[in-house]
């Protein structure tokens, strides 16, 4: 019965006038949040360290460098918006959304690099005695500034009355959960107010800069040069997203692009072609081209799973075929067949022979419905392996030339245009990786497209309506095999024309590229990942997800073995924070908003 | 004892019937050893408006689902406009049979118009290659499409909604969707399963005009409703099915007065009537083990609602064998009342 006091104390919480997660007064945590904001971006520009044993050298005086950066615009950040929480003249745009969240999660990001930095700097040197006076002074002001920001005040939710009945173990679940919501409200924040309708020119030119923002974004991330350093972007990027979510910038982002989708498309296009320019040397760009194989097979696998709802783990067999085809009749000397194909007749064949591929794995297998088809499409996948090992000549026919794959695939030549010498285009020097990433780029736009147009057809119709009630769909007229063969299809011949530039691009094919589970993005069960946390059913989703399943195991190369292992726990956290993905389909969007917020035009596309 | 009898049997202007719409004859359904629908033989004509009706598992809804082909009968045949229905369910469709569910099955996540847009699924051509290439008759068609399902929406008095997810509709709202979602693929023949469940008076009253202004566009309906008013009212003829067999069909005076139906709806096994013996055993038995036997098979059909068909049979079932209970109590003094007044009606008067 000693528990019986504290409820009269939950319910009396709410009656008292709103405040922060800690007991400081708002006024004064405001102007902590600002001043610990300022200081920080202050102290970037001092040495916060003796010696350059650090990476990234941090020991000049009046020029940050390295994770200096990224503390300097988390910093900055906060300082805005604390500022335009204010009201300052000039800086109500930035806060459409109120500022109080946002600013919670820029302090977050700031503390979170810097703190992480000042402690990295002391592990890697051996005590805190290698810290500078500026070094000192980030850590002092960026949790100044996350001190303030949390004393911000919020709407307390009322908490549920307590069952006394209740044993103590359910009473300390029940404050638990109310904690835990109480903090979540902290950060929460209200909806952003819509845009004007502004001059077209000006919306354009929002979404260049957002475009630019987004390659920048993009080009810092894959360029990071040490473990720190890239640790040190992840946080960043990642509250500093969460942040400008918060603030209410992206919605309005979105609902901009969202007027001009067929101009933001062809400028992320544009965007992406602008990679390799901003590269001194290849070494990226061969980053960049695997990142867009692999974004790309999973955009095709988003037709398979996002739109008509099959699940498909043994879609890297498709990119394996077309890889394998296309391999075949490259004329490299490993090949049973020695003829010598253009490209564009290599792009068919390997296309077509996925596509008969996916119809024969398709036809028997489409009859099953949800987690049957997955085991059996499991199975497929791994038959293909498996038969590409034996067919070496000594277990079957030589034709795939077994473990050892066709290696020595000559590079491409279109229309004169050698794929493997350095080229010279406006003065930059374009490598062969980044003649590859073209290359890619074109296949991406011609997937995205294919995701498009059929996604806003009769056909994408009846593929959502069969995910959503396949007996309904019957009902109405769909003939249910048959779409699910098409989207099947689809789904398989586009990964095979990924799979014939990416049998250019790594020389060599061999049966261990198409694993259905392994530490090196593509396989299968990565595929899937990439689609189900960028976001099932957008073209943004899996692109995103796709990029950053690719660089986080890349770059984070010290955690070895337990790749994997952080790979799962990751994946678990973001399905329980976040099931809809890191970029949620906007009829998911729809869902929790009723009548008044439905926008008017609703499309498949979520970017 | 609310139900008056002085609905007629038709209504006025209803237009003269005229060829034969469905043709179903000597229908059986065998579900291994249990039979849900013996030997019924049925027929729609065109500007009519039928009623199925009887008491819960008597196989009406099976009985549905062997004319739209989602079930294909052990004997017998269904024939639409003269041509035996195909046994696939999108054939079924395609021909010209459209039907509703009884627990409403929309896209949940699709909007208003995009659920109207599938339902023209079969009367529109364009595949996969017509859709990525955008070839000049795609345009076309997608505006067509989209014409003719905004005035279906209008048609319903959903227009407005048209852009709204169909999940956040309310009940009666969905149900007006998922008519006009079957009416989208321009059938002869439109079959509703249930259409006015869980809805309150005024609700069903508008469902009834609904219904009549779909009969005056030409369509022939077949409908299962165990609102007896609203039944009555509607319907030009009224076929009773009871424990699988067809027990009476004609006009509403007709059924209404027939003592074998009040009798299977009392649960009164009545002397004379076919298979009433047994009906009674099946009944009790069912009674005892709450099993909806003739649900079973559907939820084969249908795994993914399995826990949930399940659910809400025997949800459904258990108030309904109280309630017949307590009515066999009241059922001599009806009996000798000799009354034309059908109990059932104030049962599912809702």
């Amino acid at each position: 019965m000693t528990t019986q006091t504290t409820a009269p104390d939950a319910a009396s919480t709410p009656a008292t006038a709103p405040s922060g997660l800690i007991g400081i007064p708002p006024q004064i945590g405001r102007a902590l949040a600002t001043g610990g904001g300022i200081l920080t971006v202050i102290s970037t520009f001092l040495a916060w360290t003796w010696t350059s044993a650090f990476p990234g050298d941090l020991t000049v005086y009046g020029y940050p460098g390295g994770l200096q950066v990224l503390v300097l615009i988390g910093g900055a950040l906060t300082t805005l918006f604390a500022l335009a929480s204010y009201g300052v003249k000039g800086l109500g745009w930035l806060v459409p959304a109120g500022a109080d969240g946002a600013i919670k999660f820029a302090a977050l990001a700031t503390f979170a690099t810097a703190w992480y930095t000042v402690i990295a700097i002391s592990t890697n040197l051996g005590g805190v005695v290698n810290l500078e006076p500026g070094g000192y002074l980030v850590a002092i002001g960026s949790l100044a500034a996350l001190l303030g920001a949390l004393a911000l005040p919020f709407e307390h939710p009322e908490a549920d009355p307590i069952d006394p009945d209740d044993t103590s173990w359910e009473h300390f679940k029940h404050r638990a959960a109310h904690r835990w919501t109480t903090v979540k409200a902290a950060f929460a924040s209200g909806t952003a107010r819509p845009v004007g309708k502004l001059p077209s020119y000006v919306e354009i030119l929002i979404i260049v800069a957002v475009l630019a923002l987004g390659l920048f974004v993009f080009t810092y991330g894959i360029g990071t040069e040490y473990d720190e350093l890239f640790i040190g972007f992840l946080l960043t990027a990642g509250f500093g997203f969460a942040a400008l979510n918060k603030s209410g910038l992206i919605a309005q982002a979105s609902q901009i692009t969202a007027r001009h989708q067929n101009i933001t498309v062809c400028g992320a296009f544009v965007a992406a072609a602008a990679f390799p320019f901003t590269q001194t040397d290849d070494q990226y760009a061969t980053l960049g081209v695997y990142i867009l194989v692999f974004a790309t097979v999973a955009l095709g696998l988003n037709i398979v799973v996002g739109l008509a709802g099959l699940l498909d783990l043994g879609y890297v067999a498709f990119l394996g075929v077309g890889a394998y085809a296309a391999a075949m009749v490259s004329g490299s000397p490993s090949s049973p067949f020695h003829v010598h194909f253009p490209f564009w007749a290599a792009a068919l064949v390997g296309a077509a022979a996925s596509l008969v591929f996916g119809v024969l794995i398709g036809a028997p297998t489409l009859r099953l419905r949800g987690d049957y088809l997955a085991i059996v499409t499991l199975g497929f996948g791994e038959i293909f392996r498996i038969t590409a090992n034996n067919l070496d000549g000594t277990s079957g026919p030589d034709i795939t030339n077994g473990s050892n794959g066709i290696s020595s695939i000559p590079n491409l030549d279109i229309l004169g245009f050698d794929f493997g010498a350095i080229h010279n285009i406006l003065g930059f020097e374009i490598g062969r990786f980044a003649n590859y990433f073209f290359l890619m780029l074109v296949i991406t736009a011609v997937v995205v497209l294919v995701f498009r147009r059929s996604g806003d057809s009769r056909i994408g119709r009846a593929w959502v309506a069969i995910r959503e009630d396949e007996t309904a769909a019957l009902a109405m007229g769909i003939n249910g095999f048959r779409v699910k063969l098409i989207a099947f299809a689809v789904g398989a011949s586009l990964a095979g024309l990924a799979g014939t530039v990416q049998a250019h691009v790594t020389y060599t094919v061999t049966p261990e590229q198409y694993l259905f589970a392994g530490p090196i993005p593509p396989n299968s069960a990565f595929l899937l990942a990439a689609v189900v946390l960028g976001g099932m059913g957008t073209i943004g989703g899996p692109l995103i997800g796709a990029s950053l399943l690719f660089l986080i195991p890349n770059k984070l190369q010290f955690l070895g073995d337990y790749q994997l292992f952080a790979f799962g726990i990751a994946l678990i956290l973001l399905m329980r924070f976040r099931p809809e993905g890191l970029i949620p389909n906007r009829r998911r969007q729809l869902e929790f908003h009723e009548d008044a917020e439905a926008p008017t035009v609703l499309t498949k596309a979520g970017a | 004892m609310t139900t008056d009898t002085t609905t007629q049997d038709t209504t006025p202007g209803a237009p003269a019937t005229g060829e034969t719409v469905l043709d179903a004859r000597g229908v059986t359904m065998r579900f291994g050893g249990l039979t849900a629908v013996r030997n019924v033989d049925l027929t729609v004509n065109s500007g009519e408006i039928v009623g199925l009706i009887g008491p819960n598992g008597a196989g009406k809804t099976t009985f549905f689902n062997c004319l739209t082909g989602l079930y294909i009968p052990t004997e017998g045949e269904v024939r639409y406009k003269g041509t035996v229905l195909p046994p696939k369910s999108f054939k079924v469709t395609a021909a010209g049979v459209a039907r509703t569910f009884q627990n409403i099955r929309l896209f949940a996540n699709m909007t208003v118009l995009e659920n109207v847009l599938v339902g023209r699924h079969t009367r529109t051509k364009e595949g996969f290659w017509s859709a990525v290439l955008r070839l000049p008759g795609f345009h076309k068609a997608e505006a067509a499409s989209r014409a003719r399902a905004m005035e279906l929406l209008e048609f319903v008095g959903l227009a407005d909604k048209a852009e709204h997810l169909a999940r956040n509709l309310p009940y009666g709202e969905q149900r007006k969707l998922e008519i006009a979602r079957a009416l989208a693929s321009d059938p002869g023949l439109l079959l509703l399963d249930e259409p006015t469940a869980g809805m309150n008076p005024q609700e069903t009253r508008a469902t009834e005009e609904l219904v009549f202004a779909i009969r005056d566009m030409g369509i022939a309906i077949l409908v299962i409703e165990h609102d007896m008013r609203f039944i009555f009212n509607l319907c030009d003829r009224v076929a009773v099915l009871v424990q699988g067999e067809k027990l009476v069909e004609g006009d509403s005076a007709t059924v209404q007065g027939d003592e074998r139906v009040v009798a299977a709806y009392l649960g009164e096994p009545f002397e004379g009537a076919p298979g009433a013996e047994e009906a009674a055993e099946v009944a009790a038995a069912e009674a005892e083990t709450e099993t909806p036997a003739v649900e079973t098979p559907e939820a084969e059909t249908s795994e993914a609602e399995t826990s949930e068909v399940a659910a809400d049979d025997t949800e459904a079932e258990a108030p309904e064998a109280e309630a017949d209970d307590a009515e066999t109590a009241d059922a001599p003094a009806a009996a000798a009342d000799t009354t034309t007044d059908t109990a059932p009606g104030k049962e599912n008067d809702r």
